[in-house]
């Protein structure tokens, strides 16, 4: 009745998991109480579960991403220590727990924070930058959002019922077939990640669809903002690298579940091809996440040296000339493999080559700066932390380009401190400065200056204590994912690094206090007009946060920088332009569409890990009827009155010619 | 300021080269093809599976042994008349006339079961004589890879009933005009899928 599911699955008899879960469920529980007992359930329900509006999504993309990463930075904090207490002794996490860390360590951070922070993002701004009013298909934007949540929730489950994967990040064969992991973790990794999978997978065809159908009129391809270009480049790899994790992914599954040989050691199977398939995937991977970054630095680096971006054309080249080579070096990732000197020369060479776009992308960083007005604001600090931490880290990735050198250092914690070096100082520096950016736009007041400021710092020290000794370390032999080590040397560079780690946990804190701060003086940090940063981009072209329809009329696009070039010449006249005519404006309405089916989805996954068949039969039906539901409604859109529009719209233009008469044209 | 967002008045002639977003007709089908690129790069990865453990036989039987060609050309006939079928029901669906939509997406439906009950066959035979998915890799992806495209089928052939009963319900909608230009664009895209397999797998698999 219960497949192998029993109570045995709960983990009474080890009291970190089972403390840390019972924490977690009591602070779940509390929350939806005091959520039931305020009665914002029906608003919840109403304006952010069934809303299909991309700005919504949004924000519900980075709020999944926020709370996953405490988790995630908790499993850190963890490692960490045992680390440095695990110095000739066993330290206070076994084995078979820390490898579950370091295993949901990495896919927390990668799938479930890093990805939904920057759809999010992408999500929230790039229709808003293009002028229009939502993305080509909104519902199938909740659906997309809702399966990585989802997939989100099945890993955290792990936590109580059963346990996670203790594969590594990426569950390489023959570890993770079923004859050396023979337990449920590895199978709750693998439907965590179909799951959240599929969404990614709808969420990039849906941007793609945007990007190449949905602009505003006059928006040519070489009049969009950078951002919306590394939008396109990002999910054009999501569409072309996400179905191959979920082939392989499947490949594996049907080993485990079936009997299949695709990786096994017996009857033929083999084992590198995971390896090439999982990386032909996961190469591509790291460019989704840092193309997006580029892009926010890009819009930042300009918006804050009063400057239109520097080289638009080489930074559009060099955007599209990374996505292109990201599929041709995976095979960097195994140069162990014995493929040969040949194919090893090849594949260093292209790893190395991305080096010439990404060092363009520098310079016009760089030139952007030169001779601009430069104000060192929250954002820009980000940004320039960025600039240099991901040189760093991008030099550091060409030497391990170079397969000897690779093969002294594979699987060192000089590789650890590499991909840190450039998701932490890339990927999600670049999230925290577009968080920081574009918050005043989702919320109509700005984030506080001060802890932002502060939470920078810590973070950017905490990151170099952190890492810079694993690089040292990793030098010196060590290798990662270690339980326990006897090797007196490394030691110190090991308590350096967990030193590390409590500066980052500061940084954190200082984000959730300037969270609070900034909520609680709202007033004080209102964005009435609109356009806080003296922005260039069409997104500040609204008010904050914008209409459901983003804007009264359709804007019309002549040049790379339409909205500056429109708010000078007001200002020079100082006076804006006459009202436009209002007119109805039709919406898409709000759907559970996507809740729904990623509560049969969860359902789904659960019932395939622990085996419960007829339950995944009920929830396939329900996902199924699901569709068909939403197939039958006969109003997809409602309409938003042309007086309604006129309202809102005359009140934003009020606060914009106050605002213009203090502002001096440029 | 917000001048930009009322800028009809702003705008030279001959100056907005793009007209601003097309058709939903447009839009869906563009997206749908998207998916469907997708849904190629997904199938791609199994044929390299394919391709890499054709040899890995373990022993056991290869495919000059297995396949039986009669079965497999009478597999891709009715394929390939399904969308020929399915083409001449969106046909019907464009000029909105019901019953020749229903006779041709019927028509449909049964060439797609009546390859789906030949696969059947086929797999149910292999697993009897003992060269079942576990026997050896060659023949697990061998099973993934064909059986992919028979669960695109299956989930088609539901598709296509779906679409059937939404016609009777609802008729020619715009909306469900557009999905019937998805849902042929995937029962054509499973064709191109199968030529491949067709080539890859079975004639190229007997000469191995």
């Amino acid at each position: 009745m219960l497949g192998k599911l029993s109570w045995d699955a709960i983990p009474l008899d080890e009291p970190i998991p089972l403390v840390a879960s019972g924490v977690v469920v009591f602070i779940l529980l509390a929350v939806l109480v005091y959520i039931a007992v305020k009665g914002w359930v029906p608003y919840l329900w109403r304006e952010w579960i069934t809303s299909v509006d991309h700005k919504r999504i949004g924000v519900m993309y980075v709020f999944l991403a926020s709370i996953m990463l405490l988790r995630g930075f908790i499993d850190a904090l963890m490692m960490r220590s045992q680390q440095a207490f695990a110095f000739q002794s066993q330290g206070y996490l076994p084995p078979d727990h820390y490898d579950q860390i370091f295993s949901a360590h990495g896919t927390i951070m990668i799938f479930f924070v890093a990805m939904p922070f920057v759809i999010g993002l992408m999500n929230f701004v790039m229709p808003l930058q293009l002028g229009v009013r939502d993305v080509a298909f909104p519902t199938l934007n909740s659906v997309g959002f809702w399966l990585p949540a989802s997939g989100a929730l099945l890993v955290n489950v792990s936590l109580l019922v059963g346990e996670f994967a203790r594969t590594g990040w990426l569950p390489y064969p023959p570890l993770s077939e079923l004859t050396y992991s023979p337990d449920v973790g590895v199978d709750y990794y693998l439907w965590s990640l179909e799951i959240s999978g599929v969404g990614t997978l709808l969420t990039g065809v849906n941007l793609v669809t945007t990007v190449l159908k949905i602009r505003a009129p006059g928006m040519n391809y070489m009049r969009m903002p950078i951002f919306c270009w590394t939008t396109l480049a990002s999910n054009l790899l999501i569409i072309a690298a996400f179905p191959i994790l979920t082939a392989t992914l499947a490949m594996l599954l049907l080993d485990r579940y079936l009997g299949f040989h695709f990786f096994t050691n017996e009857a033929g199977g083999n084992v590198m091809m995971f390896m090439n398939l999982i990386w032909a995937w996961g190469h591509p991977e790291v460019y989704i996440l840092i193309l997006p970054a580029f892009g926010i630095y890009s819009e930042v680096v300009s918006t804050f040296s009063g400057k239109p971006l520097f080289g638009y054309r080489s930074m559009v080249l060099a955007t599209l000339a990374i996505c292109l080579l990201s599929f041709t070096v995976w095979l960097h990732h195994f140069f162990t493999m014995g493929a040969g000197g040949d194919v090893n020369a090849i594949f260093g060479t292209a790893s190395a080559l991305i080096g010439i776009p990404t060092g363009v992308k520098i310079f016009n960083w760089l030139f952007t700066m030169y001779g601009g007005r430069v104000r060192f604001t929250t954002p820009m600090i980000w940004s320039l932390a960025f600039m240099i931490t991901f040189v760093i880290g991008g030099l550091t990735g060409v030497m391990l380009a170079v397969p000897p050198i690779d093969f002294v250092l594979h699987n060192s914690l000089f590789l650890v401190a590499h991909f840190h070096n450039v998701i932490i100082g890339g990927v999600l520096f670049g999230a925290f400065a577009g968080y920081t950016y574009w918050f005043p736009k989702a919320f109509g007041f700005s984030l506080h200056e001060g802890w932002g400021r502060r939470a920078c710092y810590f973070w950017i020290a905490g990151f170099y204590v952190t890492f810079m000794p694993l690089y040292i370390v990793g030098l010196m032999g060590m290798t990662r994912r270690m339980q326990h080590y006897d090797v007196p040397e490394w030691r110190p560079w090991i308590l350096i690094s967990g030193f590390g780690a409590l500066l980052v946990l500061t940084g954190i804190i200082c984000q959730i206090i300037q969270l609070v701060v900034s909520i609680r003086e709202r007033e004080s940090l209102r964005d009435l007009v609109g356009d806080p940063w003296d922005g260039r981009t069409l997104e500040w072209a609204t008010s904050s946060p914008p209409p459901a329809y983003n804007f009264a009329v359709l804007p019309e696009v002549d040049e790379e920088e339409t909205y500056w070039t429109v708010k000078q010449a007001a200002a020079r006249r100082a006076a804006l332009r006459e009202a436009p005519e209002y007119v109805d404006i039709e919406m898409p309405r709000n759907s559970p569409t996507g809740f729904v089916v990623a509560f049969f989805a969860t359902i789904m996954g659960f019932s395939l890990i622990w085996q419960i068949w007829w339950l995944v039969a009920v929830a396939f039906v329900g996902s199924y009827a699901t569709f068909v539901v939403f197939a039958w409604r006969d109003h997809d859109e409602h309409t938003i009155p042309a007086n309604e529009v006129a309202r809102l719209d005359t009140a934003n233009r009020e606060a914009r010619a106050l605002a213009l008469k203090s502002y001096a044209p440029r | 300021m917000s001048a930009v967002a009322h800028a009809s008045a702003y705008g030279a002639p001959g100056m907005a080269s793009h007209l601003g977003p097309p058709p939903k007709r447009i839009v869906t089908g563009y997206g749908f093809w998207i998916f469907l690129l997708s849904d190629f790069v997904m199938f791609s990865a199994f044929f390299a599976a394919y391709a890499v453990l054709a040899k890995a036989t373990d022993g056991g039987p290869g495919g000059r042994e297995l396949f039986d060609l009669r079965s497999v050309a009478a597999e891709t006939a009715a394929l390939l008349a399904s969308s020929f079928t399915c083409g001449l029901g969106s046909i019907a669906a464009s000029r909105k006339q019901a019953m020749a939509f229903y006779i041709a997406m019927l028509v449909t439906g049964a060439l797609g079961a009546i390859f789906l009950g030949l696969e059947i066959k086929e797999f149910v035979g292999l697993v009897a004589q003992g060269a079942g998915p576990t026997r050896s890799a060659f023949l697990s992806g061998f099973f993934t890879l064909v059986g992919c495209h028979g669960l695109h089928v299956s989930l088609g052939l539901l598709w296509l009933l779906t679409m059937i009963a939404q016609v009777m319900a609802k008729g020619f909608r715009a909306d469900i005009l557009r999905r019937i230009l998805c849902f042929s664009l995937f029962w054509h895209a499973l064709d191109i899928i199968w030529v491949g397999i067709f080539t890859v797998v079975y004639l190229y698999g007997v000469y191995l």
